[in-house]
């Protein structure tokens, strides 16, 4: 059974129909790329696949269950993850405070124990400190660990973003754009920690992706939106030499 | 009967509330910020009023152009003294502890100059009422002038927006302070024209709402000035149409409510109706409903 | 063997900068406590100070637990003073009603602290509802309306005990309809009077010590960071799977809880509890906000800081008399232009003292240079 079963999702927004009839199977252990031309929907479906928007067709099943309509923290809570495409970090938050945010229903003590110190919270604290640090030292950014997250720089806001989704322990993690405004050698340095992601935690990963050399590096199956529907599905070769993708892609 | 005069009372007070009102969602509208202020411009046009025509004994029509004057002019330097340099700080609640400040400046500088005891204001209006129904409704000329005042203000200012190309500016600079630079309007200028126009209004409000209610003090414009921001969220904060009827509706439901009710409960009546409305309609009655992008 | 865990104890301290600033402002209120005593045993605090004392431990509280909402939370309130408000009045109420059944006031107390300090939180709930939907200056009016309600509201009830029990009304006092043995415990507009006096400096800094401590606690915890995340990013703390509700519920309840108590405090230090605009209106929940602005929105002991100044500032400034409220007027409007103006920021940011420094000494080596050359 796939990870990641989608049956003919559909959205509209006033009369227009921004996503419609979206299917998608995801293996367990994927690396899953959605592309299109700006305005496609791509992040209209993972509003769609968070509970950011509720869909008015269509069924969503991770793992056998349906999230079908269900609150953003009830998805994350069954086990689906995401970065934003325009950054959205804990600005006023310590790097590795943002990750212990991230950790938030993985470990926990009441708030009497944090009001009075309680034996759990100090149990706790160090449990998460260690965790956090464990996580950021994979993108390498546990040097920065007290930096205020809004001061890092632009790249590393990225990786930071996925060090918090990532510390939600998901089944399943959503990118949206990770290699936006990043220049190639970063672009390449990403890719690598994407497939090390994918093996070092056992992620599933679906992401959606400007940057062609990166999609073609990456990822093994492709999905093409174009005008909100499903322009051609599949392995990661045949999609992009597929000519109605090119076309899409190029124009006439 | 009883009823229509109660009601007419309402819609009196509800004007004095919708012309204050236009000031506070115009001001919105276009610096998005809460001038506190605006509550003790009212204070202050009613006190010009005063002192032209009761210290100096001057007739009202002269009152009234010098309070409009002088407010415009004194709307205009707060905006500069205090508000403009705050424009773009991280944080809006420095520009409204700042209208606070204002607003504790100018209550206690009336204090200084016109002392705590509060002073009689005469009614501007020099008309007798009318009476209808056969004379079982009296409405004074305070009522009829202030109703008729307030309706051509709102209709004027809709014109001047629709119509004018200083109004057209207004509306982009609160649609986009930057855009509507880039398009080579006076962005400061127009920030200026808002509250010079919010302030004269103000001072309109002011002369009136003492011509019904005659105690002048230095803290007279705070209540009036709370209510008719209470209106403009109520309305839609931002909205000019809204104000209004916000403005209306809570002059109306306040009456009502003091005549019907209880007295002393009429406050938290129109409060308790304010949150209502915005559990409802979170935006208030005619205000734009804008969700974040994801 | 204790000498190094204390000495480790001592190292962790020095690594963990967030505990040694907590501790700081724990000691500047215990310091500055025991400065007044000893002062006061001296015989050098007059009366007007001493009347200030318990005073400026409320509103210290009420500026500590206002920024927990304002600045932690992100949410603007304007109703502060109205959760006060509940908090002065269920624990007057509660005191007069027991003042014979239960005669020490150690015991009392304490017993009225909490109740007003349950009171006003279940309000805080209350007015949390709203705020789940609502936000920025639609929420900051709803705050101020709550406010005025509740004091609005406090202002009509009466109360009276005769033979027969308590009696109520929402009329008049009049219409109670009592026995002639029967006491006003709440009459409308003019409030509570003989309240027991129990409240003093002493019971002042333990309530303002116990609200610090609670809300630094808080704030440097896993919850403390989740209400964080809320203020910073709500769409990405809902997608980490923070519960937005449960947490800005709790936040305007503990907020509003501690506002009780400072209500408790405040009321059993007069001996007349009237809900005036003075007292419990808007004005005094901005007045507050003031305190939270000038401090630093998020800094706790800033904001305790400079509720206490600015408490204690037009008090001694009363010589001036009318003067007072003008000048202060002033340095509010100039000291927010000052702190928060985008040119005033890089002016300073250009101008800074180490700047300064660095210029002056670049000089001095540049002149030494040319000497020498």
């Amino acid at each position: 059974m796939a990870l990641l079963e989608v049956n003919n999702l559909g959205i509209s927004f006033g009369g227009l129909r921004a996503v419609d009839d979206f299917s998608i199977s995801i293996e367990k252990g994927q690396l899953y790329g959605l592309i299109g031309p700006n305005g496609a929907g791509k992040t209209t479906v993972f509003n769609l696949l968070t509970g950011v928007y509720k869909p008015n067709v269509g069924i969503i099943k991770l793992d056998g269950q349906d999230i079908t309509g269900k609150k953003t923290i009830d998805v994350n809570r069954a086990g689906i993850a995401r970065t934003f495409q325009n950054i959205r970090l804990f600005g006023k938050l310590s790097v590795i405070d943002n990750v212990k945010v991230g950790l938030h229903n993985q470990m926990g003590y009441s708030v009497f124990a944090s009001i009075l110190r309680l034996p759990s919270f100090r149990k706790v604290e160090a449990q998460l400190q260690e965790r956090a640090l464990e996580i950021l030292k994979v993108f390498d950014l546990d040097k920065e660990a007290e930096v205020l997250a809004s001061n890092l720089p632009y790249g590393k806001q990225r990786k930071l973003e996925i060090c918090r989704a990532l510390a939600t322990n998901p089944k399943l993690l959503l990118l949206d754009e990770p290699a936006a405004g990043m220049n190639p050698m970063e672009t390449l340095e990403l890719m690598e920690t994407i497939r090390f992601v994918r093996d070092h935690f056992d992620m599933t990963i679906l992401l959606i992706e400007h940057d062609m050399k990166l999609v073609s590096g990456i990822c093994e199956e492709l999905t093409v939106l174009n005008f909100g529907r499903i322009l051609c599905q599949g392995k990661t070769s045949d999609v992009l030499n597929n000519p109605e993708v090119i076309k899409a892609y190029l124009g006439e | 009967m009883e009823f229509i005069e109660f009601l007419i009372n309402g819609v009196r007070l509800g004007s004095v509330y919708a012309l204050i009102a236009l000031g506070y969602t115009m001001v919105y509208g276009i610096a998005k910020m809460l001038n506190f202020a605006h509550g003790d411009v009212i204070m202050v046009g009613a006190f010009v009023v005063y002192t032209t025509c009761n210290t100096l004994g001057l007739p009202p029509v002269v009152g009234i152009v010098v309070a409009v004057v002088l407010c415009t002019l004194l709307g205009i330097l707060i905006e500069k003294i205090a508000y403009k340099p705050l424009r773009g700080a991280t944080s809006n609640l420095a520009v409204l502890i700042t209208a606070i400040g204002v607003s504790y400046f100018l209550q206690n500088a009336a204090l200084l100059i016109f002392g705590a005891a509060p002073k009689n204001f005469t009614s501007i209006v020099p008309y007798e009422g009318i009476q209808i129904a056969g004379g079982q409704i009296t409405i004074d000329g305070e009522t009829i002038v202030i109703i008729a005042v307030s309706i051509v203000i709102m209709i004027a200012l809709t014109v001047f927006i629709k119509k004018t190309k200083a109004g057209q500016a207004m509306l982009a600079v609160s649609e986009d302070k930057g855009a509507a630079q880039l398009m080579g309007i006076n962005v400061n200028g127009t920030i200026s024209l808002t509250f010079a126009i919010g302030s004269a209004l103000a001072a309109v409000a002011g002369m009136l709402f003492c011509s019904v209610y005659p105690g002048l003090s230095s803290t007279t414009g705070s209540m009036p000035g709370i209510k008719a921001f209470t209106a403009a969220v109520f309305g839609g904060i931002g909205s000019i149409p809204g104000a209004f009827i916000g403005g209306i509706l809570l002059g109306v439901i306040e009456n009502l409510s003091k005549a019907y009710i209880s007295t002393q409960l009429s406050d938290a009546i129109v409060f308790s109706i304010l949150i209502i409305v915005l559990l409802v309609k979170p935006t208030g009655l005619l205000g734009k409903n804008i969700q974040e992008k994801v | 063997m204790k000498a190094n865990s204390i000495k480790d104890k001592f190292t962790n301290l020095k690594a963990n900068k967030p505990l040694r600033q907590d501790l700081i402002t724990y000691a500047i209120v215990i310091f500055a406590y025991l400065l007044i005593r000893i002062l006061d045993m001296a015989g050098m605090v007059n009366s007007q100070l001493n009347g200030l004392l318990v005073p400026i431990c409320v509103y210290a509280i009420l500026a500590v637990s206002l920024n927990l909402t304002v600045g932690i939370l992100g949410e603007l309130s304007l109703g502060h003073a109205g959760f006060m408000c509940v908090g002065a009045f269920t624990s007057a109420f509660f005191s007069k009603c027991m003042v014979e059944a239960i005669p020490l006031a150690i015991v009392r107390f304490p017993v009225a602290i909490l109740i007003g300090a349950v009171c006003a939180g279940l309000f805080g709930v209350l007015i949390g509802i709203p705020v789940l939907r609502l936000k920025g200056d639609y929420l900051a009016i709803v705050t101020l309306a709550f406010g005025e309600i509740i004091k609005n509201i406090i202002n009509t009830i009466n109360i009276g005990r005769d033979s027969n029990g308590l009696h109520f009304s929402m009329k008049s006092a009049m219409d109670l309809g009592m026995e002639k043995d029967g006491v006003f415990l709440i009459k409308g507009a003019m409030g509570i009077t003989g309240t027991p006096g129990d409240s003093n400096f002493t019971i002042g800094v333990i309530l303002l010590l116990i609200t610090l401590f609670v809300v630094l606690n808080m704030v440097r915890s896993r919850d403390g960071r989740a209400i964080m995340a809320i203020r910073d990013n709500v769409i990405a703390a809902e997608s980490v799977g923070i519960n937005i509700t449960k947490y800005k519920l709790l936040t305007f309840a503990i907020s509003a809880a501690l506002a009780g108590m400072a209500g408790a405090l405040y009321a059993h230090n007069l001996g007349s509890l009237t809900a005036t605009p003075k007292t419990f209106g808007y004005n005094m929940s901005i007045m507050i906000l003031v305190y939270v602005v000038l401090g630093g929105i998020g800094n706790i002991r800033g904001s305790m800081i400079a509720a206490i100044i600015l408490y204690v500032l037009p008090e001694m400034l009363r010589g001036l008399q009318t003067y007072r409220m003008l000048i202060y007027a002033v340095v509010l409007i100039v000291m927010m232009i000052y702190n928060w103006a985008p040119k005033s920021i890089a002016w300073r940011e250009t101008h800074s003292a180490k700047d300064l420094l660095a210029k002056v000494k670049g000089v001095v080596a540049s002149k030494s240079k040319k000497g020498g050359n």
